[in-house]
C-alpha cells in the first residue's frame, strides 16, 4: 500500500475509534454546542452579541477538537505504548500522523459547520458572508492548533497529567480570546496577552468570514500562520514515540 | 547468506551509565537465539537497538544485512517485534487490531489463522481492554507475526503467562522455527531458553558471560559433580574431567574391597550454570 493509502486507512480507523469513545465525542461536539446554546439563550439578547458569540464558539471548537484533543490523545497513546508499537511496524510516520491528525481536523470542520448552522437556524444569524474565507480560516486554524497540540503533548509528562495540562491552556485561552464576549472589553494587560496568542486572531478571521466588517483578515491570518509555523517546528523537532 | 543478526562490540551508555559494554554475537538465519540474563543486564537495550528504537553509542550492528539506525520501510516489513510492554488501541477487538496492522505489510498472513495460531480464536471479537495479561501478550505475538516476518524479536514474550499459555507460546516459537524464521528471544526463564533456543548467550552487566547451545553451555564454568555414600555420609567431588576422577574413585574402592554406594554423576543444570555466572561477585 502506498503511504497515501495507509494514511487513508489510518484516518478511517481513527474515525472508528473516535465514535467508539462516547465521552470524547461528547466533549468534542456537544460541549461547545451546549455552551453556545446556553449563552446564546441566556445572555445574547441582540444580534451584535450573537455575532460575537458564533465566531467565538467556532474558534473554541477548533481549539478543542485539534489542540486539546490531539495533545490529550497523543499523550495517552505515547504513555500506553501504542506509538511505540506503530513505530515498530512499516507504517510510515507521516502516514500514521496524517491519518491521526486528519481525523481531528475533520472534527474541527464539522464543529465549525455545526456552530454556523445552529447560529442560523436557532438564532437567526445570517449565513456566512464569505464561505470560502470561512473554509480558509478554519483550515489555517486547524493547521495551527493541530501543530501546537502535537507540540504541547511533548511537554505533558504522562496521561494522568494530560487533562490538567490541556485545561490549563484551554480555559484561560478561551477566557481572554473573546469567545463569549468581545475581547475589546478586556483589561489592557489581558488584551495584550490575547493579541500575542493565536486564538483571538483565528476568531477575528472567522468573524470576518461569518459576519464581516470587523477588520484585518490578512493581519489575523499572519499571526495564526506564524504560530502554525512555530507549532510545526516544535511538533516535528521534539516528537517522541515513547 | 549473511547472518540474520550480526552484533560486534556493541556499546550503549545512558549518561554515565553503561548499559551495554561490548556485546558481540551472531544469529544465523533460521536459528532461535536466546539472550538470557537477570533484569538490568542490558538485554532489552540490546534488542531495542536491533529493532531500531535506540541509537547505539559504539559498535557495529546489522539486522538482515541492514543498519537498524537507518529507518527503512522494506526492512520493517521483514521484521516482527514483540516489545516488553506496549499498548493497544483501547476500543477495538482482537480481530480489528490484527486486521488493521495487516494493512501495513505487503503480504500479510491471514488474520483468522494468525489469531488461531496464538490461541486467541475465542477472544477474536473481544475488545483489547477486556483481555487478561496473558491474552494481551498473545495479541502482541499475533501483531508481530501478522506481516509474516523473516525475523521475529521476542522480548520476554511469556512474562505473566499461566503454564498453559506458556506452552501455547512455546508452540508458536517452535512453529516459527519450522517455517524457517529467525527468532531472537530474551527471557529470564531458564526453562524457556532451554526449551526453545538453539543457542543461548548469558548476559550480565552488559556483557556476554557465556554462549552456546543450552546443553553445552558453561563447560568449564560449572563442573561435573560426582558423589557417593561413605559410611552413610554423602561425599561430593567436583571436576572438569569426570573420567579421570571416576577411574581413581572406583580403582581405590576396588582396592579396598568396597562398593561406591549411591554413586551419582551429574552434569550441572543450566540453572546452576546461570546462577554461577550471574552471581554477584560481592555476594561470595
Amino acid at each position: 500500500m502506498s503511504p497515501f493509502a495507509l494514511a487513508w486507512e489510518q484516518f478511517r480507523f481513527e474515525r472508528k475509534l473516535f465514535w467508539r469513545n462516547p465521552s470524547a465525542a461528547f466533549f468534542n461536539f456537544l460541549l461547545p454546542l451546549l455552551l453556545l446554546v446556553l449563552i446564546a439563550t441566556a445572555f445574547a439578547s441582540d444580534d451584535d452579541e450573537l455575532e460575537v458569540l458564533i465566531p467565538g464558539v467556532a474558534g473554541m471548537g477548533v481549539l478543542a477538537t485539534t489542540f486539546t484533543a490531539l495533545a490529550f490523545n497523543l499523550t495517552l497513546l505515547r504513555d500506553e505504548g501504542v506509538l511505540k508499537r506503530v513505530r515498530g511496524t512499516p507504517i510510515p510516520a507521516g502516514a500514521y500522523l496524517a491519518g491521526f491528525i486528519g481525523s481531528a481536523s475533520l472534527n474541527a470542520f464539522v464543529q465549525v459547520a455545526l456552530v454556523v448552522v445552529i447560529g442560523n437556524l436557532a438564532y437567526g444569524v445570517e449565513w456566512p458572508r464569505d464561505p470560502l474565507l470561512l473554509m480558509l480560516f478554519t483550515a489555517l486554524g486547524v493547521v495551527c492548533f493541530a501543530a501546537l497540540g502535537v507540540a504541547f503533548s511533548h511537554a505533558i509528562p504522562n496521561e494522568d497529567a494530560a487533562p490538567a495540562y490541556t485545561n490549563a491552556v484551554f480555559l484561560p485561552l478561551i477566557f481572554i480570546s473573546g469567545v463569549f464576549y468581545s475581547a475589546d472589553e478586556l483589561p489592557r494587560a489581558l488584551e495584550v496577552v490575547a493579541e500575542v496568542l493565536p486564538l483571538k486572531h483565528l476568531i477575528d478571521g472567522l468573524s470576518e468570514a461569518i459576519v464581516g466588517g470587523s477588520g484585518d483578515a490578512a493581519g489575523a491570518a499572519a499571526v495564526v500562520g506564524a504560530w502554525a509555523l512555530g507549532g510545526l517546528f516544535l511538533a516535528v523537532r521534539f516528537f517522541r514515540w515513547e | 547468506m549473511t547472518p540474520a543478526i550480526e552484533v560486534a562490540d556493541l556499546r550503549k551508555s545512558y549518561g554515565s551509565l553503561e548499559a551495554v559494554r561490548g556485546l558481540s554475537f551472531e544469529v544465523e538465519r533460521g536459528e532461535v537465539f536466546g539472550l538470557l540474563g537477570p533484569n538490568g543486564a542490558g538485554k532489552t537495550t540490546t534488542v531495542e537497538i536491533l529493532e531500531g528504537y535506540r541509537r547505539r553509542s559504539a559498535g557495529q550492528v546489522w539486522v538482515l544485512g541492514h543498519d537498524p539506525e537507518v529507518r527503512d520501510r522494506q526492512q520493517q516489513e521483514r521484521v516482527g517485534i514483540v516489545l516488553q510492554s506496549c499498548g493497544f488501541y483501547p476500543r477495538v477487538t482482537v480481530r480489528e487490531a490484527v486486521e488493521h496492522f495487516a494493512k501495513a505489510y505487503p503480504s500479510p498472513r491471514d488474520a483468522t489463522e494468525t489469531i488461531a495460531l496464538v490461541g486467541l480464536e475465542e477472544k477474536a471479537d473481544t475488545r483489547t481492554k477486556e483481555l487478561s495479561g496473558g491474552q494481551r501478550r498473545r495479541l502482541d505475538l499475533a501483531l508481530a507475526l501478522i506481516g509474516d516476518p523473516e525475523l521475529v524479536f521476542l522480548d520476554e514474550p511469556t512474562t505473566g503467562f499461566d503454564p498453559a499459555a506458556r506452552r501455547t507460546a512455546w508452540g508458536v516459537v517452535r512453529r516459527l522455527k519450522e517455517l524457517g524464521k529467525t527468532v531472537l528471544l530474551t527471557t529470564h526463564y531458564l526453562d524457556e531458553a532451554q526449551a526453545l533456543a538453539d543457542r543461548v548467550a548469558i548476559v550480565k552487566d552488559g556483557r556476554i558471560v557465556a554462549e552456546g547451545p543450552p546443553d553445552r553451555l558453561g563447560q568449564g564454568a560449572a563442573r561435573y559433580r560426582v558423589s557417593y555414600l561413605s559410611n552413610g555420609r554423602r561425599v561430593e567431588h567436583q571436576t572438569d574431567d569426570p573420567t579421570e576422577l571416576l577411574h581413581r574413585l572406583t580403582r581405590d574402592a576396588l582396592a579396598r574391597g568396597e562398593r561406591l554406594e549411591g554413586l551419582e554423576v551429574t552434569r550441572p543444570t543450566l540453572e546452576e550454570i546461570y546462577l554461577e555466572l550471574t552471581a554477584e561477585a560481592d555476594a561470595i
